[in-house]
């Protein structure tokens, strides 16, 4: 995830720091260094991470830190601070049009992802506000540019209009405002072609769009991965365009993504949304304060603890704590447990949304396969809803029975019922409130609650899918 | 001084003219200017250059073009450099730090940033130096050296089958350039008489295979392709039997990008591989891994996991007709071998180039070993 390996290095930085009763000014030289490196190393601007080591080490002399309680405390809030300053206090939404339709244009370079966000972007708003939105094909540049876009129309159910790649982008961007007003559409995202932003004859034609459809949103579209170059980029369409926010994309991959800040300090513009993944769904609001967080090792807990309130239903909430002392995790809930967990997105993200899970060694190589979680499903599955119930049932010769049912080696089984055993006694600790034995795993201070906060709002939720399957049931008799 | 830095040294006051000229054009037509930016005067130079004119062989158009493409790096580079003395006070702590951040604004990479600042400190304290000029020198010394120390037996060129077809395949992150490399190096290779099969194992993105298709169609090349979200391996399959079948030189075979910390994906890739391999036994004859020219410093982790994974032979490098820098193919190349064989200069079918290391490494550092001698 981004930002991962800032977050070891500033880690680090302050683990040194951590091993001393008192730093001396040599210490928070070396923690400057590491900051300053670590930003580089993130492809933040170095004129950005000068500025910004800068005023860290000025609030860090000028208060008290060499003879405060806790120094590193100190530092570490210094820079959060800082980092939160630079990108924003919080989530900027999209600028929308006191009368439809909202008309946002995307913009960018070549193969930063402009037509899948504007896909994404389109279903999002589908989604969440129940938009009907247009797509505008405005890139006849690129060979099957055009299909794309339609391509990603017909599987998110959106219109897109396109006129062939023969016709003058602006007039295809005048014609398809038209559309929008005949079909009453709310929302219009002009797809356009990818350029240079020294393109002089490219980003006039911007211009004349700009000109022509008054956007109330310009997004300036942005790969995660760019480099030094980032600043050049953001510069170049902003002052031609002034553009009104960024989305930064591929940020599922590992890059640090230290163009965020950069473009954030440079341009001043907000990040709107952040791209992180190759599926339709996978768009994220951009909160930079949690970015912010998660930089410094805090995991992005909020992110987290949104995620599972998304995914669940909250009614017969206050039902739940009947059920809570129950001695009843089964392999019901376990299945229910892992269709969760999967419908929160990839095992790995969610990992290294837990605080301290980030840099934790033992997790770093630990590539979790989705398939996995399939493979324990179809064990699950194979079994009767007897076993399901009371997995003391499970002797050798009906485990034997659910390997060939599931396709899965015995040993796999074997493995999979020790897993359960261990994971019912955790989530009993769980139900009565005991994260004792845990807390190394979720970390100490305020992440360490956090993830408390989240792992207790996982129990609860199971507790109150189980309940509803009893209710089922009991109709079922 | 070369024949070939004067030339370009010449091209260059040539270009800074024009650049001029149209600057004050521009500042006429509009009074109300806004404060230039210390960038403008180097990114106008591009904004003005015209087509080569008059150019007859195809050879001297390319050398023209690579110029063109990597005057923008290099004029960065040499300037940052620049920039570090004209604040030069001395050496302490903060200058290395300087030099450092020189180094890593230039994409060259944190890594080797740090070891040439090492290595320069090492010798500069062991002389106690504190000349300008001799320091100057001394950092020079060490790029270029950092760069021959390991780059003298790469090979840049492409690898072809001796006999029956060769396979490459090219692999990358999302929207670096991999179909439109694959339809400008299909376009070069029909030229020179090879008999291209391009295949579309891009089966993921969204009008990934009307894409290949297009170019085929202008290139005038066969395209294999198989339904959308089909197994790309199975194409990839077809494609090879046929150019068995139908003696074709080459088979070029897109592939979906995929960001290289996904596990499943690069698996995938592997799977390719094997097929083509089981198929024709020296192919892949080349992987070649398209790198955009704008990536900072994760391009050295997509080109490591790649290697790992799908043993990547050469590097083109994309869009460098930007102000994209070429810092960090000198990290990528110190560090694991790998060469760049073709650049990528531009939307045209013809905008690409061989890699010369000999004319990159001239043309990145001619600007500022001048003053120094």
């Amino acid at each position: 995830m981004a930002f991962e390996s800032l977050t070891d290095r500033l880690q680090n930085a302050f683990s040194k720091l951590r091993k001393k009763g008192k730093i001396s000014e040599t210490d928070l030289r070396g923690a400057m260094r590491e900051i300053r490196l670590a930003l580089l190393e993130a492809d933040v601007n170095f004129t950005v991470v000068k500025n910004f080591v800068k005023t860290v080490r000025d609030k860090a002399i000028g208060a008290d830190v060499l003879k405060g309680l806790n120094p590193t405390q100190q530092i570490v809030k210094i820079v959060n601070d800082e980092l939160v300053k630079i990108m924003g206090d919080q989530a900027v939404d999209l600028n929308k049009s006191p009368k439809i339709p909202t008309i946002i244009m995307m913009v960018g370079l070549q193969g930063a992802g402009k037509t899948t966000t504007a896909g994404k972007l389109a279903l999002k708003l589908k989604n969440e506000q129940k938009a009907r939105p247009l797509m505008i094909a405005g890139d006849v540049y690129r060979p099957a540019a055009i299909d794309q876009l339609v391509q990603v129309g017909q599987q998110i159910d959106v219109p897109v209009f396109q006129l062939g790649t023969d016709v003058d982008p602006v007039e295809i961007v005048r014609q398809g405002l038209q559309k929008a007003d005949e079909e009453n559409n709310d929302y219009v995202i002009i797809d356009t072609a990818g350029r240079l932003q020294i393109d002089e004859k490219l980003m006039d034609e911007l211009s004349r769009i700009k000109a022509l459809a008054h956007p109330n949103e310009i997004l300036l579209v942005v790969d995660a991965m760019t480099g030094q170059n980032a600043v050049n980029t953001a510069e170049g369409f902003n002052n031609q365009l002034d553009v009104t926010g960024v989305v930064l994309t591929k940020l599922d991959g590992d890059t640090r993504g230290g163009a965020a800040l950069s473009i954030r300090a440079v341009t001043g513009k907000p990040i709107k949304f952040i791209g992180q993944g190759e599926k339709m769904t996978d768009l994220d609001v951009f909160h930079p304060d949690r970015m912010a967080s998660r930089i410094l090792g805090m995991g992005d807990m909020l992110t987290l603890i949104e995620k599972t309130q998304k995914e669940y239903d909250e009614k017969q909430a206050q039902d739940v704590t009947k059920k809570i002392r129950e001695n009843s995790f089964d392999f019901n809930d376990f299945v229910d447990q892992m269709d969760q967990m999967q419908n929160m997105g990839s095992m790995e993200d969610i990992m290294k949304m837990i605080p301290g899970m980030a840099n934790n060694p033992a997790l770093k190589n630990a590539n979790i396969d989705p398939k996995d979680m399939a493979h324990m499903k179809a064990i699950v599955l194979s079994m009767t809803p007897a076993e399901r119930e009371d997995p003391n049932l499970l002797n050798p010769s009906r485990r034997r029975r659910i390997a060939g049912g599931s396709g899965r080696p015995v040993v796999e089984v074997n493995r999979m019922i020790k897993q359960f055993g261990q994971m019912k006694k955790m989530m009993n600790q769980m139900s009565k409130g005991n994260f004792n034995g845990m807390d190394g795993l979720l970390g100490k201070g305020v992440g360490g609650r956090l993830s408390k906060m989240a792992m207790n709002s996982m129990v609860r939720k199971v507790k109150k899918n189980k309940k509803k399957r009893m209710k089922k049931n009991r109709r079922n008799k | 001084m070369s024949i070939f830095g004067r030339r370009k040294k010449k091209k260059l006051e040539e270009q800074e003219a024009l650049a001029q000229q149209a600057l004050e054009q521009k500042a006429n037509e509009e009074k109300t200017i806004e404060k230039k930016t210390p960038e403008e005067p180097e990114i106008s130079p591009a904004d003005t250059q015209v087509n080569p004119q008059n150019v007859t062989s195809e050879e001297a158009a390319e050398i023209d073009r690579y110029n063109r493409g990597l005057e923008k790096s290099r004029r960065t580079f040499g300037q940052k450099l620049t920039a570090l003395f004209t604040n030069f006070s001395g050496v302490d702590d903060d200058f290395y730090d300087d030099l450092e951040e020189t180094l890593i604004g230039a994409d060259v990479g944190f890594e080797t940033a740090v070891q040439i600042s090492d290595e320069v400190r090492e010798e500069i304290e062991a002389k106690h130096e504190n000349d300008q000029k001799v320091i100057s020198n001394l950092i020079v010394s060490k790029l270029v050296s950092l760069y021959t120390r390991n780059g003298t037996k790469e090979d840049n060129h492409l690898v072809f089958a001796t006999e029956g077809p060769s396979v490459f395949l090219f692999v990358g992150v999302n929207g670096v350039g991999k179909t439109t490399s694959i339809g400008k190096l299909a376009n070069r290779f029909k030229k020179r008489g090879k008999k291209v099969l391009l295949a579309a194992c891009d089966t993921f993105r969204a009008g990934a295979i009307e894409q290949l298709q297009e170019w085929g169609k202008r290139d005038g090349v066969p395209v294999v392709s198989g339904p959308e979200k089909s197994d790309p391996a199975a194409i990839v399959f077809d494609a090879v039997k046929k150019a068995k079948a139908e003696n074709y030189d080459l088979v070029l075979v897109d592939t979906a990008g995929r960001l290289q910390n996904k596990v499943n994906l690069m698996k995938e890739l592997d799977k390719m591989r094997r097929v083509i391999t089981r198929e024709i036994p020296h192919a892949p004859q080349e992987i070649l891994l398209v790198l955009d020219a704008t990536t900072g410093q994760n391009a050295m982790s997509q080109a490591k996991i790649f290697k790992e994974t799908t043993n990547v032979t050469g590097i083109i490098l994309t869009k460098l007709d930007g102000t994209a820098k070429g810092g960090i193919v000198l990290a990528i190349r110190n560090q694991l071998h790998l060469s760049v064989k073709y650049v990528g200069l531009g939307e045209q079918v013809d905008d690409l180039s061989p890699f010369s290391p000999k004319d990159f490494v001239d043309g990145l550092f001619s600007g500022f070993l001048e003053p120094a001698k």
